[in-house]
């Protein structure tokens, strides 16, 4: 054992700034060709975009002051804000829509954390869904009616996705217990309703809904556009969630469905208990895909010209005043959609990282 | 449960005959005949409420309003229309519009997605990132939105024809879509597709006679040399001797507008752009999936073989990565095809929004969404098929 150890440092080249670069960037020529063009590439776009969006924007502006700058002129956003927000509700009743919008929020903030999950939040939950739909159609003294017709922007958005995705999830587990059942009627009545929806795009059953939904019903009786492109959105995405939670169940092995039996419960029990729990947790990755792209789907309502967020936006930039806006707003629209599905994914993993049972 | 105590206070344990509702066999036959007899109920209800409500606006039923004329133009066709054709033709024409952007946009895609999701498995941080952020970025934001998005970029941002950007030579961009070269038809060309279809058959046979053998000699061949080979040279040399015609149809600005070329209309060329970006980022997922599905151990053992690098690639990470590549990768081409149809929203003329225009004009609000219905059934039930023949073939692979 010799006294002095010679401590004998990495060399300036590996470690740091300048080794990060040279193991990340520059590790190999070929590498390196392909991050100086990229770097080229970024250097030659960023720029002149963030000049664009930033430095030489008008944020506040008339529109004219926009067609005379030469950058982005977010002021398309931030002069029409409240239409694209709640479209046609009353200028003056447009604090209802903001409260019931803060209050869906502020619950789902909540709902995120499993520490608060409980009878009580549930409550919480009926309790506000109740407040949001007094809020936006009223009706009682003190908040005049509004009627749907003139339900739009973000509040729409918001509700076709909240009561789209709530309730396609339990007509989706159902209909993937119905293709997995024994029953010969049940199962061919889940799996021609599961693959004749995941064949049509939602555009044609939009239609459907807008068009050929009225002559369904009896004389007289009409049901609102948003509650039928409603419908139409559960219906659609119910199918995807069946298939999903079907490759959840055929997932669990055939001794749990014995050791159910064996103890004595019955399909319902079996079920709730045993089946259900393992299989809809296998497959929260998926399930939140299908979420997130139900969300997204809502912008479709467009198409059967009710005023949800996109809309409003396109009636916006229809105004002679604000034509030729359209990339802002757009852009605009975009990071609020990117925000809500990002925020989902984000949760997605998280739950899955708390619900797994593998790891402690 | 409560039933069995009643029993037992009776005294009577088990020897009656069970009653129906205990027998799971009668009770499954009861449930399926309420589940069927609520299905069949709520089906006539709808179907006797339509019916009355057609008679009572008077509208007739029925395809009979195909063979009338259709009386409306369509801005873009593959095949020969007018005006005056019937309504059949239209949908025909639509039908055809779909396929032909579905078309383009799947092959694109494909190569633009394998292209992305390689990139986010590159080792060079900067290239994985921007993978990775286009990725997420993409998927994050409705395809509507994005066609919309690029639709405003033609018709607002791009110059008129006149000023048009000039990427390449002859290449022009402008508010009136892309205008490109094309070749001149030249009869030459149709002995050229002739000479491919030949190659391509003779690279079939060729597949097998080398694989038989291999079998039985253990001898490889160069199949794949030969094969690219054959597949570009015989065509090339059917081209060549027929006296290599290279004449294209240059667009050049006329006034203000363009002669010769091709374009492809803004519409056109939003709903590509829409689709193939989209859809190339969860086409990227599923390559970089498959390709992180293949374990790093079956290179080692195929490099321990002896195998050449282009042969691991060919014959053990390509076909394992593939299983697990192909099935995601068929379900985005269909999704490709279904989101296709949100061109009725930017004015390209697809099935969908023929399809409107027809119902709008006719009436024939139930004919119409069924047709519409019926032929993406019939993309997405064949896509299926793909699928299972596929799967199967993969299996006995496997095995």
């Amino acid at each position: 054992m010799s006294e002095q150890v010679h401590v004998v440092k990495p060399p300036v080249t590996s470690v740091g700034v300048v080794g990060w670069l040279r193991q990340n960037l520059f590790n190999t020529p070929f590498n390196s060709l392909l991050s100086l063009v990229t770097l080229y590439f970024l250097w030659s776009v960023l720029p002149p975009f963030v000049r664009w969006a930033f430095i030489d924007a008008s944020w506040f502006s008339p529109s004219q002051v926009c067609r005379d700058g030469a950058g982005a002129c977010w002021s398309v956003i931030t002069q029409n804000i409240r239409f694209i927000l709640f479209g046609f509700y009353p200028y003056d009743q447009q604090w209802r829509p903001a409260v019931a919008v803060v209050l869906l929020l502020g619950l789902l903030f909540f709902s995120r954390d499993r520490k608060y999950w409980s009878k009580r939040l549930g409550y919480a939950w009926i309790v506000g869904l109740v407040a949001m739909g007094v809020l936006m159609a009223g009706g009682v003294p003190g908040l005049p009616a509004v009627e749907t017709t003139k339900w739009g922007g973000l509040p729409l958005t918001l509700l076709l996705s909240v009561f789209g995705l709530t309730a396609a999830y339990p007509l989706g587990v159902i209909l993937a217990l119905g293709r997995q059942s024994k029953m010969p009627a049940i199962k061919v009545l889940s799996v021609v309703y599961i693959e004749m929806i995941r064949g049509v795009p939602l555009i044609s059953l939009l239609f459907m809904a807008s068009i050929i939904f009225p002559l369904f019903l009896p004389e007289g009786i009409t049901i609102n556009k948003i509650l039928r492109a409603q419908v139409a959105i559960i219906l659609f995405t119910g199918a995807y969630i069946a298939e999903v939670v079907r490759g959840g169940l055929q997932a669990i092995p055939k001794g749990q469905y014995e050791a159910a039996e064996s103890l004595g419960l019955n399909y319902y029990l079996t079920m709730r208990l045993v089946i259900l729990p393992q299989a809809l947790k296998i497959v929260i990755p998926p399930t939140v895909g299908i979420l997130v792209s139900a969300f997204k789907d809502t912008s479709l309502v467009v198409i059967i010209a009710l005023y949800d967020v996109l809309k409003t936006t396109q009636t916006v930039l229809s105004n002679p005043e604000w034509m030729g806006f359209s990339r802002e707003a757009y852009i605009f629209l975009a990071i609020l959609y990117f925000l809500g599905c990002f925020s989902m994914s984000h949760y997605s993993r998280k739950l899955e990282m708390e619900l797994s049972t593998e790891n402690h | 449960m409560a039933l069995d105590t009643t029993q037992t206070h009776d005294g009577v344990l088990r020897e009656k005959p069970e009653p129906f509702w205990l027998d799971p066999k009668k009770r499954a036959i009861f449930f399926q005949i309420l589940v069927v007899g609520a299905v069949a109920l709520l089906a006539w209800y709808l179907i006797s409420n339509t019916v009355a409500n057609l008679q009572r606006q008077k509208i007739a039923t029925g395809f009979g309003f195909l063979g009338k004329e259709a009386s409306f133009e369509i801005g873009e066709s593959v095949i020969a229309y007018d005006a005056s054709n019937t309504y059949a033709r239209a949908l025909v024409v639509g039908a055809l519009n779909t396929i032909k952007v579905s078309f383009i946009g799947i092959v694109i895609t494909v190569f633009l997605g394998t292209f992305i999701g390689i990139a986010r498995l590159s080792s060079n941080w900067l290239i994985s990132r921007l993978a990775a952020i286009y990725i997420e970025g993409m998927q994050d934001v409705p395809v509507l939105l994005q066609l919309f998005f690029w639709y405003a970029i033609f018709y607002e941002t791009l110059p008129s024809p006149r000023q048009a950007l000039k990427p390449m030579h002859g290449v022009f961009l402008c508010n009136r879509g892309l205008v490109m070269p094309v070749p001149e038809w030249h009869p030459a060309y149709g002995y050229v597709f002739l000479a491919f279809a030949a190659a391509c058959l003779m690279v079939w046979g060729l597949r097998r006679w080398a694989r038989k053998r291999q079998d039985e000699t253990g001898k490889t061949f160069p199949v794949f040399r030969v094969s690219l080979a054959l597949v570009l040279g015989l065509p090339l040399g059917v081209w060549a001797a027929l006296g290599a015609p290279f004449a294209m149809s240059v667009p050049e600005l006329r006034g203000f507008n363009f002669r010769g070329g091709t374009t492809w209309s803004p519409e056109f060329m939003a709903l590509l752009l829409g689709l193939i970006l989209y859809t190339a980022a969860f086409v990227a997922e599923a390559v970089r999936a498959g390709i992180q599905s293949v374990s790093k151990g079956q290179r080692e053992a195929a490099m321990a073989l002896g195998l050449r690098p282009a042969q691991v690639l060919r014959l053990v990470i390509l076909p394992q990565a593939l299983r697990v590549i192909i099935p995601p990768l068929t379900s985005q081409m269909l999704n490709l095809t279904k989101n296709s149809s949100l061109a009725v929203a930017i004015g390209y003329p697809d099935f969908v929004s023929v399809a409107n225009t027809t119902i709008n004009q006719t009436g024939q609000s139930i004919e119409g969404v069924a047709l519409i219905m019926l032929v993406y059934l019939i993309f997405s039930l064949s896509t299926s098929a793909f699928m299972n023949w596929y799967n199967k073939k993969v299996k006995l692979v496997e095995r």
